[in-house]
């Protein structure tokens, strides 16, 4: 049969990929099998799938976003980062990919500790509670604060379970994880690796960071 | 199945037998000859023969070719007009050039089912070793025994790689077993609307359409080919009954409602009053003019006994460990027959074996049914998971 199996398909007119994904997208190796919990409109997916040889499987919660997902040619199934990721086996792919998805689980620990054992390496980018404008929201304000990578009011927002990188930094700590590598997004997107986790709290907006287990 | 709104009175033409098969157009193989085919039963079948439909064109590399598994009461004519019913080929929707499963770019082959009755052998055929129509004689038919036959016939075609096989309900049973049995055989799978195992509900179901059949004095035990008679009254009601299963609650609402049947007030009588009852009583007593009422209790007798995870130690993940097969699963929302719940538990066994898998619901309303219909989301979803299968297939 001269049909190879494994010809990548042909490479689309790449649409600018939002800067989170490109950062995480960053830390993907190539060719490798990656899952992507909560991947949306399939934007980091497919790019990984194009772009990059990736082998990419996806879960989303929204059905419409799923169907987006599967029409675009790519594997992704309707469901539930706090109820479906205990199915896969451990170790079934090289990187398990949670992005701005953390804070809005039922169960952020269980979520993190399912990532890293599917996953040999996790990759979770979430908002940063910690951040200095966030801080002086409520110092100054007395309220709720919203910004731009925290958009929505208490009421509405879907973010049940936020925290600070300093939090972040004590739950990898307590599963035993470690974190290979930390880069904060400040609000115009430029991508820093801050040497101390105290400053990142302060000045990142966004946080991504590469775990493994041990 | 076919769920168009059409109400008309009986058909005053009333064969007592079914077209016959011999005279209907496509191809057909015959297996079985030399070495007969082990059923699940244990019982043997052969010589047989296969009748089958294709559309498009094989390419060189054979690498092309999509086989589409027909339901329960479908048949090989996919894509063209029925040579008996004179109705569009059952998935029009879906196959032909410039649809989703695209004939311009595709080899599309349905393979009329084992035990079926539109060419391949099955009850009402004669069984070569008693010059008599089989009737009960046939063997009990499962759906691995339909792929098995499936396979002989794409062994026959000199295919060894099938690019997808697709297709709903019983056909979606079909395209689990061909996954399972063949994973080396099959490229993408697409079951729509189905489920790995057949539920206490459907079981049920069907039994009460079994129970219509053989209640029929025309019936005969099964043997009334043989004595010219049709169990046309009894076939006519497991239609009626299981038609109800393949709507909706709401499809029956929006399309009937309470609304009188060419009348303005009821006739405190047993007519069809209603036109839901009329509609049904045309599904029925058209049914019976193609379709063979013994063929109507193996089917349904297959669907009864597939349990897909039962054949591999009672886990459904151990019949896909390591399969290499590309998945995509569908599911309707307003399906109760396979509701959504029976492919997610599809999915979770294949997520469990780290395959992979794509799993769409789409939002109908029309029943189980809908997988037959224009619904633009399905269209799409299954266009986009072949398209995608393709390009890492390197078809061109």
């Amino acid at each position: 049969m001269s049909a190879a199996v494994d010809v990548r398909p042909p490479p689309r007119a790449a649409q600018p990929l939002r800067r989170d994904l490109a950062l995480i997208a960053e830390m993907i190796p190539s060719a490798s099998r990656v899952l992507d919990v909560g991947c949306g409109d399939g934007a980091l997916l497919e790019h990984l799938v194009h772009e990059r040889g990736v082998d990419g499987r996806g879960i989303e919660l929204s059905q419409a976003g799923v169907n987006a997902c599967v029409a675009r040619g790519l594997s992704v199934i309707q469901g539930d980062a706090d109820t479906d990721l205990k199915d896969y086996p451990s170790d079934a792919f090289d990187v398990a990919v949670l992005s701005q998805t953390l804070q809005a689980t039922r169960a952020p620990r269980k979520v993190l500790g399912q990532l890293v054992r599917i996953g040999r390496r996790a990759i979770v980018s979430f908002p940063n509670f910690g951040h200095w404008r966030v801080r002086w929201r409520l110092l100054h304000d007395g309220r709720m604060p919203t910004t731009a990578s925290l958009p929505d009011a208490w009421y509405d927002t879907p973010n049940i379970h936020l925290c600070t990188i300093l939090d972040f930094e004590d739950l990898a700590a307590e599963l035993g994880l470690t974190i290979e590598r930390a880069l904060v997004l400040d609000s115009y997107g430029t991508a820093k690796a801050l040497g101390s986790m105290r400053l990142a709290n302060w000045f990142g907006e966004q946080c991504i960071m590469l775990l493994r287990r041990g | 199945m076919g769920a168009g709104f059409r109400i008309m009175s009986a058909p005053q033409h009333r064969p007592e037998t079914l077209v016959h098969s011999a005279s209907l157009p496509g191809h057909r193989v015959e297996f079985g000859r030399e070495a007969p085919l082990v059923l699940d039963s244990r019982a043997e079948l052969g010589p047989f023969t296969m009748a089958y439909q294709t559309y498009g064109r094989l390419d060189e590399d054979r690498a092309n070719a999509v086989l589409v598994c027909h339901a329960l009461t479908g048949d090989q004519f996919v894509a063209e007009t029925h040579p008996v019913t004179g109705k569009p080929g059952w998935w029009e929707t879906m196959v032909g050039p410039g649809k989703p499963i695209d004939t311009d770019r595709f080899f599309v082959i349905c393979v009329n089912v084992l035990g079926a009755c539109m060419g391949t052998t099955g009850p009402r055929d004669v069984n070569p070793a008693t010059g008599r129509p089989y009737g009960l004689s046939f063997p009990v038919i499962t759906v691995a025994d339909m792929v098995r036959a499936q396979k002989l016939l794409i062994d026959h075609l000199g295919i060894e790689k099938l690019f997808c096989v697709t297709g709903g309900s019983m056909g979606g049973m079909q395209v689990l077993q061909w996954a399972a049995s063949h994973p080396d055989r099959v490229f993408a799978a697409v079951p729509i609307a189905t489920g790995a195992r057949h539920s206490a509900q459907n079981i049920a179901f069907h039994e009460v359409g079994r129970q219509a059949i053989m209640a029929d004095p025309d019936w005969c035990h099964g043997d009334y080919v043989a004595q010219g008679r049709n169990p046309r009254r009894g076939l006519a009601v497991a239609r009626m009954a299981a038609h109800i299963t393949y709507l909706s609650e709401a499809a029956l609402h929006q399309k009937f409602g309470r609304n009188l049947q060419d009348r303005t007030r009821v006739t405190y009588g047993f007519e069809a009053d209603f036109q839901v009852e009329s509609y049904l009583r045309y599904q029925g007593s058209s049914f019976v003019d193609r379709f063979d009422a013994n063929s109507y209790l193996y089917l349904t007798r297959a669907m009864d006994y597939f349990d897909l995870a039962a054949e591999h130690g009672g886990v459904l993940a151990n019949a896909f460990r390591g399969t290499p097969v590309r998945f995509c699963l569908v599911s309707f929302t307003g399906d109760w027959l396979f509701p959504t719940s029976e492919s997610r538990e599809i999915v979770h066994s294949l997520n469990a074996v780290a395959a992979n898998v794509s799993f769409v619901e789409i939002e109908s309303d029309k029943g189980h049914d809908a997988f037959l219909l224009e619904e633009p989301e399905f269209a799409k979803t299954l266009s986009g998971f072949l398209k995608g299968s393709a390009a890492h297939r390197g078809l061109r």
